[in-house]
């Protein structure tokens, strides 16, 4: 399995094909949405719920053999498209390497160019949600074996 | 008579501008409007040459800005036909507005038992202080019902009016539909029932002809950054019988006749409700933006914007997958829309890349959302100065997205 950074680098090298169109740069993002699994629906509650002020998203994890699994879902398909790149990154990682890399792909593309500020923040309100999640992973994984 | 939209264009800078490599196309008037050269000059003129702390300076400067603060007042009393000038506070905004009067009225005239009209197009503005005055007093809020064109129901109205009505604190014209409502015969009707009327004139009073004392409005609340003029700058218009009576908003500097540490007493109207600083520059600029207006003429305005709404909406309703949302029959120039699987969010987003800017979101008004069964709309506003030709292209690339979604 490629690490976080190679995968950061190939989605760099993506979005750079697309050059600086905006507008065709959205559909691909939109288009990338497509790709996310179902949401389990059972998921779907509210304390699930990242809230942003126009775009609303469910994230669910699990921690299965020391690492971490996530879904998620967004009722706008710009943010689905995001949030597919973060699970790209992150899916099936352990907690110390979610820890332990920062996500530099973001500034790279310029997605605050292309998203506005008000999406960015969403997008990183949705990033430290997953980190928190790997980081309480991290400390149960821990303590069952302190234990 | 017609509007020189070329000439006028030239008198806003913001417009001429390429926004993600096209030319801007602004469609969010209903947030906020553009500004005139004239209005971002006459701030920049006062910061070089007038700067001062208005009223009670001994100097030139303190003098120069007074009068010009004061003539503003009595040109807005001019625009909006008041008596008297002492019936024109400034606010920092149509939500100040509100909440001053939901504070200093609400105090001294609404108590257990009284209750307060709205409508379900409210702008939450138009929402939260009522509730939170209800929450204080016991009072209670009620709200007229409205039918999915986006009308007020008459009936409802009348049946929720009753002797217990208090206020009816009533959007002029809707800033998510672009509804106008009757307020002329509200407020006939309210005070009939011996209530008096609050109407927020946030979106109307750019657009329609507002002359206080023929409506006979009790209080009138709208922002100048909607009438081409700066932000931070509102204007509350009160009937002064009703003013004399309510008690301070704020305390501070400007708004005392006297302080000592045992017992204060007041300013007059308007000053009263005017503590501390104000805007000075804000105010002195908004002149030449009731200037803007007036010149043109808001008969001359309106009748342009009802034809740019007139096509957009004859444009978009052929699009397949676009609903409209508010189809009144009597509206000022919002034309709001859903494109059939599409958040507005994105769509807003998609639009701006072709460098069209419009509004998406619930707009402030939750509850009116609800009622519609919707989450939110992408709103277009049109303003004087825009074009048939900038509606062209909009109307493009609407149509762009929905065929792309409902391929």
């Amino acid at each position: 399995m490629n690490s976080i950074l190679d995968i950061q680098e190939e989605i760099v090298s993506e979005f750079e094909i697309l050059g600086d169109d905006k507008e065709s740069t959205i559909f691909y993002i939109m288009e990338l949405g497509n790709s996310l699994d179902p949401f389990p629906e059972e998921e779907r509650k509210e304390e699930n719920v990242i809230k942003g002020c126009q775009s609303k998203v469910w994230l669910a994890a699990q921690f299965i053999e020391g690492k971490c699994h996530f879904s998620a879902d967004s009722n706008t398909d710009i943010t689905k498209g995001l949030i597919s790149l973060l699970i790209r990154i992150y899916n099936r990682r352990s907690p110390e390497e979610i820890l332990g890399n920062e996500l530099t792909f973001l500034q790279r593309i310029g997605m605050g160019n292309i998203l506005g500020s008000q999406r960015s923040n969403g997008l990183a309100s949705m990033i430290q949600q997953m980190k928190r999640y790997a980081l309480a992973f991290k400390t149960k994984q821990l303590s069952i074996h302190g234990n | 008579m017609s509007v020189d939209v070329p000439s006028i264009r030239r008198l806003f800078p913001a417009l001429h501008q390429e926004v993600n490599g096209k030319p801007l196309i602004y469609f969010d008037n209903a947030a906020t409007t553009q500004k005139p050269l004239s209005v971002i000059e006459a701030q920049q003129a006062y910061y070089e040459q007038n700067n001062a702390n208005i009223h009670r300076g001994a100097h030139t400067l303190a003098d120069r800005a007074t009068l010009q603060f004061e003539a503003v007042r009595e040109a807005i009393q001019g625009f909006l036909g008041a008596k008297e000038a002492a019936e024109i506070i400034f606010t920092k905004g149509t939500t100040e507005g509100i909440n001053l009067v939901a504070k200093t009225f609400g105090k001294k005239f609404i108590t257990k038992g009284d209750e307060i009209l709205i409508s379900t197009m409210e702008h939450h503005s138009n929402i939260v202080p009522w509730q939170m005055l209800c929450e204080e007093t016991g009072a209670c809020l009620k709200i007229i019902p409205i039918t999915p064109e986006g009308e007020l129901i008459w009936e409802e109205f009348e049946r929720l009016l009753s002797p217990k009505t208090k206020l009816v604190s009533i959007v002029h014209a809707s800033n998510a539909l672009g509804t106008i409502n009757p307020v002329k015969r509200i407020i006939a009707a309210a005070h009939e029932a011996g209530a008096k009327v609050l109407l927020d004139g946030a979106q109307a009073t750019s657009h329609l002809e507002v002359d206080v004392l023929d409506l006979d409005c009790d209080f009138l609340a709208f922002s100048a950054h909607k009438l081409y003029g700066p932000t931070g700058l509102g204007v509350l218009y009160g009937k002064r019988n009703l003013l004399e009576q309510m008690p301070p908003f704020l305390g501070g500097g400007e708004m005392i006749r006297e302080v000592s540490f045992e017992k204060t007493t007041y300013n007059d109207i308007p000053f009263k409700f005017e503590a501390g600083t104000p805007s000075i520059a804000e105010v002195i600029s908004f002149g030449p933006a009731l200037d803007f207006i007036q010149g043109l003429g808001k008969k001359s305005i309106m009748a342009h914007e009802i034809e740019l709404l007139t096509y957009a909406t004859q444009l978009l309703q052929d699009i397949k997958g676009i609903t409209l949302v508010g189809t009144a029959a009597e509206k000022v120039s919002v034309l709001s829309f859903t494109v059939g699987g599409m958040h507005p969010y994105d769509v807003g987003q998609l639009l701006d890349a072709k460098g069209i800017a419009v509004r998406t979101g619930h707009h402030c008004t939750q509850p009116l959302m609800k009622r519609l069964g919707i989450e939110g709309t992408v709103r277009a506003s049109f303003a004087v100065y825009n074009t048939k030709a900038e509606i062209d292209v909009f109307a493009e690339g609407v149509a762009q997205l929905a065929r792309i979604k409902n391929r």
